[in-house]
């Protein structure tokens, strides 16, 4: 294998044939350098272009924070028994391989009850406590620990969570069933949906379809009823356009942005959505 | 320079160089292998005969790779819990194992180290330490066994002169370590992992497939049309990476240079043919050589070793057995 640089003066010089072979290999290499770095900068397109940010599993640091500690290994998707959490693809750029929540298709319900992903994370990307030198954005920081409804009796009935991952909104107030006063029957979602839940009067500890738990309430209060946090989401009255007194789902500080509303809303598209890795304000 | 500088520079680039020392021992090995020409050709010859063409080695170790990414994917799926998470980073029965070039990139990116990375990072240091070289290339990456297959298909349109290979400097494969490196603690993103096949075959095999594998694709295509196993001697970081780590490890491929014929058969097999240097008549200095850091312990040149020159061993220990 011949070397890029000139040989040293004392040894005879090179031909001209191996010099521009040489020379060839060394552009050829520096062309192949160039060429793949290139590509690996693409990565930086979908960061910085990001229109909606993703919804990222409980204990995520900040995006960024996030994309750069993340190993990519899929601890968090295994560990989880709703399968919540889907890996991000090419597209994604520097999140490929990055973890992220889809809550209409397969929210996270805290079906394992210690937010086990956090638990699994073997960098620290999802954690139970920042370390210091990361900033808490404003918002971001829980007034408490999050009680979850399942764990309400039990000794220690809070989730060991610090930050919210993003914050729910009644973002179609004019396809909420309960702001128009309507009760609900059948079916959450279509009878293909897949999505899973844990429901407390089916068992705590095994997640159903959706699809196998249709509801008959007179007002519908599903978000309301299924959200896993206590406090997080309430059904408030309001006074419609037309004067007629209606309730409205109420978003609350203890909102954590899991995503359990989104995807049991029975409006197409769903009514309440959950704006990702937005912080709280006070109304 | 000593040998193991020699072998440490070849890694990131450099010539092979001619020996300035030959050993008294060699060249009278030399000088006896020679002395009687016809002697030498018949039993050439003889071990050409009587050489059977074994696959042992490549059956193993494909058998070790495929258990292995198996091991991952039936883990999840069947969620028996054994080998969790992917190649970058996983837990074996709960001990934290953590890829070294992945763990180095996220450390220089987020520039935080927590207790359960650092772990990880130690045991498979430890573990390709004792393992050696690149062996984790081409016992346990399964972009190595797909190119591996591909590369078959690239020598086949190099003998029809369909195509031809080109080489780059193997340098690049220290200017690509060097620039990752650099990448991941400017921009603070793991930006070699976007590009890395391992990963993200590794996941394309446990999580489903994704557009991410049509970027292997097209790697797979360059090697096919354009350079020979051009990602794994050329850019992969992995591997320069694991064979530092695996510099100083006790198992290595030796080479005997008294039983060679100097054919070079394995180096035409050889994936990393620069640390089979020593097997060009002239070049050996001492009796039994370790063949270095680069080389990725496959024994494709074991198998096609006629004469049983290039030995798997563990160094200090074939002379207590």
């Amino acid at each position: 294998m011949s070397e890029n640089k000139p040989a040293p003066a004392k040894k005879p010089a090179m031909s001209i044939e191996k010099a521009q072979k040489a020379r060839r290999k060394f552009l050829h290499s520096a062309g192949l350098t160039g060429a793949v770095i290139g590509l690996s900068l693409l990565g930086y397109i979908p960061v910085t272009s990001a229109k909606t940010p993703r919804l990222r599993p409980p204990g995520a640091l900040n995006e960024s924070d996030f994309l750069s500690s993340c190993i990519k290994c899929g601890q968090c998707v295994q560990v989880c028994p709703v399968q919540a959490i889907k890996l991000g693809d090419l597209k994604d750029g520097f999140g490929v391989g990055v973890p992220h929540i889809d809550a209409r298709e397969q929210a996270c319900d805290f079906s394992c009850d210690a937010v086990q992903c956090i638990l699994a994370c073997p960098t620290g990307s999802l954690t139970y406590k920042k370390p210091g030198f990361l900033n808490i954005r404003e918002g971001a920081l829980l007034a408490a620990a999050p009680i979850l409804k399942a764990k309400e009796k039990d000794a220690e009935p809070t989730l060991n969570l610090k930050e919210r991952i993003g914050v729910a909104r009644l973002a179609r107030p004019e396809s909420c069933l309960a702001v128009q006063g309507k009760g609900f029957k059948g079916e959450a979602r279509s009878g293909s949906f897949k999505g899973k839940m844990r429901y407390m009067d089916v068992d705590r500890w095994k997640p159903i379809p959706v699809r196998d738990h249709p509801y008959d309430v007179p007002l519908c209060d599903l978000c309301v009823r299924e959200c896993p946090v206590k406090d997080a989401i309430a059904l408030k009255p309001v006074k419609g356009a037309d004067g007629v007194e209606r309730m409205t789902p109420v978003v609350l500080e203890p909102c954590v942005g899991c995503g359990v509303c989104e995807m049991i809303c029975p409006a197409e598209p769903a009514a309440i959505v959950i704006d990702a890795q937005a912080t709280w304000k006070e109304a | 320079m000593s040998r193991f500088t020699d072998l440490f520079m070849g890694m990131l680039g450099a010539a092979p160089k001619k020996p300035e020392k030959v050993s008294e021992r060699v060249q009278k090995i030399m000088f006896l292998k020679y002395e009687d020409k016809d002697r030498y050709i018949k039993e050439k010859l003889h071990a050409r005969a009587h050489h059977d063409v074994s696959h042992k080695w490549r059956n193993r170790r494909w058998a070790v790779l495929i258990a292995t990414n198996l091991l991952f994917v039936l883990s999840f799926w069947l969620d028996i819990q054994l080998l969790e998470g992917s190649l970058t980073a996983s837990r074996f029965a709960g001990f934290h194992l953590i890829d070294l070039n992945s763990a180095l990139q996220v450390m220089l990116a987020h520039k935080h180290i927590i207790v359960n990375l650092f772990i990880g990072t130690f045991t498979v240091f430890l573990l390709w330490v004792l393992l050696g070289g690149r062996t984790f290339c081409s016992w346990v990456c399964p972009y190595h066994l797909v190119s591996e297959l591909t590369e078959k298909l690239h020598l086949m349109l190099v003998d029809r002169k369909i195509v031809t290979d080109h080489e780059f400097h193997r340098g690049t494969r220290t200017v690509f370590w060097a620039l990752f490196a650099l990448l991941a603690i400017v921009t603070g993103y793991t930006v070699f992992e976007t590009l890395s096949p391992t990963g993200i075959l590794s996941r394309a095999l446990i999580y489903g497939p994704g557009l991410a594998l049509g970027w292997v694709g097209l790697l797979l295509l360059f090697e096919v049309f354009y350079s020979r196993r051009a990602w794994c001697r050329y850019i992969c970081p992995i591997g320069l990476t694991y064979g530092a780590v695996g510099s100083i490890s006790p198992l290595q491929i030796t080479y005997h240079v008294e039983h060679c014929f100097h054919e070079g058969d394995c180096r035409k097999v050889c994936l990393v043919p620069h640390v089979l240097e020593v097997t060009v008549k002239g070049r050996a200095s001492e009796e039994t050589m370790g063949l270095g850091p680069d080389c990725t312990r496959c024994g494709l040149c074991v198998d096609v070793c006629p004469t049983g020159a290039l030995r798997f061993e563990v160094k200090g220990l074939s002379k207590l057995l």
